[in-house]
């Protein structure tokens, strides 16, 4: 049954096998050159083959690249606790606050009354107390009461979730940075048009790497997706095989990353820092093992993680956005000073 | 069961008949080839009870995979399937098999078989005054393609499902394109094919119940004088008919982008993956109102009676269930907040979802309005009843909680969302079956249950289901996503609190067979009423079990009745 169906695999499998071998052979040389990390990077982002030597040189000169150190519950989730995950983004502060400071209210008072109501009956109404039933079977006042009331109540509720989803679906400003997240079986891609249109593959740490490396078993990704801090990105998910999702709880996002569409959404930052997150639709066998480490950068650590991609610096946002030029969809006519890169750079975009 | 026990007619008048309408077919042409509603309703019960001690038992192997962190024991038991030592890949997809047989056969093959085709096809007639259903071999028909149905989905195992190993594993939602080109094994069509026989079967059974209650209803019962247990089947007859057709149509699709080279949900050929959601979910939506306003109904019988009342705001009570039959075919893209909907559409759902909360908030507060000032006696059914209350309350109002469009966003595909269904489901319909099997299960076989043991099984179940699934909504909120399964060692706390609730629910349903066997064994006869003047309904003037045919002569339904 198993010569038989290998011949059926499909889709990134191979190109799965493909990209880890290659990660391996990344990761080696990147551990064994320690002081230049920012090497390995670029060879695992496929982008080495291109890059010009001068473009490492100015990146090293920038400022070299070491992976963030997560910090325990911050960006991740803690042992036994009851609620959310400390949030980092603004949408995530306003819903937390929906949530917290409106609905678990309403909920919880919702659900104590009906426990005292059948309290109550219990008490009052067993068959010792109360030997002889009432015949009562209709008070319109009381129906009405007890339909109007609820409606009133999700009024309440329906405009703060209104508001919440009005902010959270603002379009990303139009100098905001495009970063392309791709979900395959069973890894994430990340592509940077704004930024040369280089690419990040993703993989899961093994267990014990990651232990080594300081981050959480399972959630720790051998490249992460660098962003800038601060500043709203434009997030784009697709899916390269099955529909994955791309979640971060910490940062109130997910967003499903479709075969065959573009979904975007904007994703901002509100500090520094190491957030995980993990797919989150079912994408076959390793659906548990394709997690999400974003970290955020402040923009000059950013930029010179970008260059050290092979990559080049985007139009900074809220720079005088200059005319109307789309910035989204034409990365290349961005601020292009390293043009080593721009050639491989087309088809990502 | 019981029911093969001498019987008795329940009215003198039809006494000249009784001879030769009580005689019963031979073994096999009685249980194979049944056109008796009792009949076919206690062999629904029977599969359903089967079916759900499998689907229970695969959620048991689920739960201890996840008490700890790491993959345990999903290698060792894919290495037993196979028969050869499993790879990694291939026990990480026999957890997805496990995850999708769970799903499919708790909500196709024992919620739906026990709750409609068990206690509504035994109940429905009883309570209308109708001697059997209006198409009794149809309603043959019906059960046994349920059977095939679950004998299809039980080949799935043994076929591949994809490169990796044997069985269907795309979850009970089956989304494209995981289920068409992502699966390249026969295990899916087993698995669609036998969603196609469950779903037949359903819809034949559901054109049975809506025209067994709108034409023979015995004189004088009008719809507005009907049982609410005979309500909700109505109302539920509907859903099954307006949605099922739809689901036929998009695992149909699913089929032919598998086999035939269409492109229905490929993007390849123009096709789009959230089209797949929208049908299913257009289907799936109503499908949980399926699965819970027959429970509505069961509950509002039982609550009636044990309080010595008749129900509070009946009227309310029917339409509200109507309410939530009707709202809940227009809020289905609340399943899908995160596809990608536009922001307008997100908020439409927002706001439809959230209606449903009022005709509910209705239904709660009518059963307690049906105790206040009533006489209670806290029988098994009606502590179950009251079980009910306060679990569907609180999986309820959880329910609000992520109909909020922006909220979903962090608990969409959580744990949180697991546990909301569950405590609707799982702690609500099935619940409700319990409180109905208990009401009833005297009146079916003739025999009664131990009390004792029937409250020891309530209080074991209740303990341990909460156990499992409050600490979900922990999980769910700290980010842990669902069909994992492994997981960071941050959520092994509550999982293992989870996996302890399991051992306990698991305790209880060995307390109740054992109430059966105890039924069975030794349990007193029941008499034809044995709930007393609380009961009024028209199953309590017949002997427990039934006369074989009943109401030969239709009982009259005066004024003052419902």
């Amino acid at each position: 049954m198993k010569s038989e169906s290998a011949t059926l695999m499909k889709f990134g499998e191979t190109a799965r096998r493909a990209a880890s071998t290659l990660l391996v052979t990344g990761a080696t040389i990147g551990f064994s050159l320690a002081a230049l990390p920012q090497l390995a990077l670029a060879q695992a982002a496929e982008a080495a083959a291109t890059a010009a030597p001068e473009a490492a040189a100015t990146a090293a000169a920038a400022g070299s690249y070491v992976p963030m150190k997560p910090v325990a519950g911050i960006g991740q989730p803690i042992d036994g606790a009851y609620g959310f995950q400390q949030q980092f983004s603004p949408t995530g502060h306003y819903a937390e606050w929906m949530h917290n400071a409106i609905l678990m209210p309403i909920i919880t008072i919702i659900t104590l009354f009906v426990l005292l109501l059948l309290v109550i009956v219990v008490a009052r109404f067993n068959k010792r107390a109360n030997p002889v039933a009432s015949r009562t079977s209709h008070n319109t006042l009381i129906e009405v009461v007890w339909t109007l009331l609820p409606v009133l109540i999700l009024v309440g509720i329906a405009i703060p979730s209104i508001t919440l989803l009005a902010r959270q679906y603002k379009p990303a400003p139009d100098n905001a940075i495009t970063i392309k997240a791709t979900g395959n079986q069973w890894f994430w891609t990340y592509t940077y048009p704004d930024n040369g249109g280089f690419e990040v593959i993703s993989n899961m740490l093994p267990d014990d790497e990651a232990i080594k490396r300081g981050e959480p078993a399972k959630l720790g990704a051998d490249f992460r997706m660098v962003v800038p801090v601060g500043e709203p990105i434009r997030l784009q998910t697709t899916g390269a095989d099955v529909i994955h999702s791309f979640a971060v709880p910490s940062l109130w996002f997910k967003l499903d990353a479709v075969p065959g569409r573009i979904n975007e959404k904007v994703l901002q930052i509100e500090k520094p820092g190491v957030y995980y997150g993990q797919c989150s639709e079912l994408c076959g066998a390793r659906h548990g093992y394709m997690p999400i480490a974003i970290e955020a950068l402040p923009r000059d650590k950013f930029d010179a993680w970008v260059l050290a991609q092979g990559g080049t610096k985007d139009h900074q946002p809220k720079a005088a956005a200059p005319a109307a030029a789309a910035p989204a969809v034409v990365p290349a006519a961005a601020e292009a000073t390293e043009a080593a890169a721009t050639a491989s750079a087309a088809p990502a975009a | 069961m019981a029911t093969t026990a001498e019987t008795f007619q329940a009215h003198g008048d039809a006494h000249d008949h009784a001879h030769d309408h009580d005689h019963k077919p031979a073994f096999f042409a009685r249980w194979f080839m049944s056109t008796n509603h009792k009949d076919i309703g206690t062999l629904y019960l029977i599969f359903a009870i089967f079916a759900g001690i499998i689907g229970g038992a695969v959620s048991g192997l689920m739960r201890l995979e996840l008490e700890q962190p790491g993959i345990q024991y999903l290698t060792m038991w894919a290495t037993w399937f196979d028969g050869k030592p499993a790879e990694m890949n291939t026990a990480l997809h026999l957890w997805n098999v496990l995850i999708t047989a769970h799903g499919l056969i708790m909500v196709f093959f024992m919620v739906m078989p026990a709750i409609i085709g068990g206690f509504g096809n035994w109940f429905v007639p009883l309570m209308i005054g109708a001697p059997d259903m209006a198409f009794p071999r149809m309603n043959n028909i019906s059960f046994w393609l349920t059977v095939a149905g679950f004998c299809s989905l039980m080949a799935s195992a043994f076929v591949p499902g994809d490169t990796t190993g044997y069985g269907a594993g795309i979850g009970w939602t089956a989304y494209a394109p995981l289920s068409t080109y992502g699966s390249s094994g026969p295990a899916v069509d087993f698995a669609i094919f036998s969603l196609h026989l469950a779903g037949a079967g359903s819809i034949l059974g559901a054109i049975n119940f809506i025209t067994t209650i709108f034409n023979m209803r015995a004189p004088g019962m009008t719809l507005h004088k009907m049982p609410l247990f005979v309500w909700s089947v109505l109302v539920t007859a509907f859903l099954l008919l307006l949605s099922l057709p739809v689901l036929a149509a998009a695992i149909t699709m699913l089929l032919t982008d598998r086999n035939f080279g269409t492109t229905f949900f490929d993007p390849a050929g123009g096709g789009d993956p959230v089209l797949y959601q929208h049908l299913f979910w257009f289907f799936g939506h109503p499908e949980v109102y399926i699965m819970i306003l027959p429970g509505f109904g069961i509950i509002s019988q039982i609550i009636s009676t044990f309080s010595k009342k008749p129900v509070f705001g009946y009227l309310g009570m029917a339409y509200a269930m109507v309410a939530i039959g009707v709202v809940g075919f227009i809020v289905w893209a609340h399943h899908m907040y995160t596809t990608g909907l536009s922001v307008n559409t997100k908020m439409y759902f927002t706001a439809a979802t959230m209606v449903i909360a009022v005709p509910t908030g209705i239904k709660i507060f009518s059963w307690i309005a049906t105790m206040w000032g009533g006489s209670l006696s806290f029988k098994a059914p009606m502590v179950w009843a009251m079980g009910f209350i306060f679990l569907f309350t609180l999986g309820g109002v959880t329910g609000v909680v992520l109909s909020n469009g922006g909220i979903d966003d962090n608990l969409q595909d959580t744990y949180y969302v697991v546990a909301h269904f569950h405590y609707v489901l799982s702690l609500g319909a099935v619940t409700a079956l319990f409180a109905g099997f208990y009401y009833w299960f005297p009146k079916m076989s003739g025999k009664m249950y131990s009390e004792v043991l029937a409250h020891v099984h309530f209080w074991i179940f209740f303990i341990g289901v909460n156990l499992i699934f409050f600490p979900m909504h922990f999980l769910g909120a700290q980010g842990m996503p669902r069909r994992y399964p492994d997981y960071p060692a941050a959520y092994e706390h509550w999982n293992y609190v989870a996996t302890l609730g399991y051992k306990i629910m698991a305790v209880s349903v060995l307390v109740f067979l054992v109430n059966i066997l105890y039924a069975f064994v030794a349990g007193k006869k029941a008499e034809g009423n044995y709930w007393g003047e609380g009961a009024t309904t028209l199953e309590w003037t017949l002997t427990s079990p039934p006369p074989f045919h009943q109401f030969e002569t239709l009982p009259v339904i005066e004024d003052a009745t419902h």
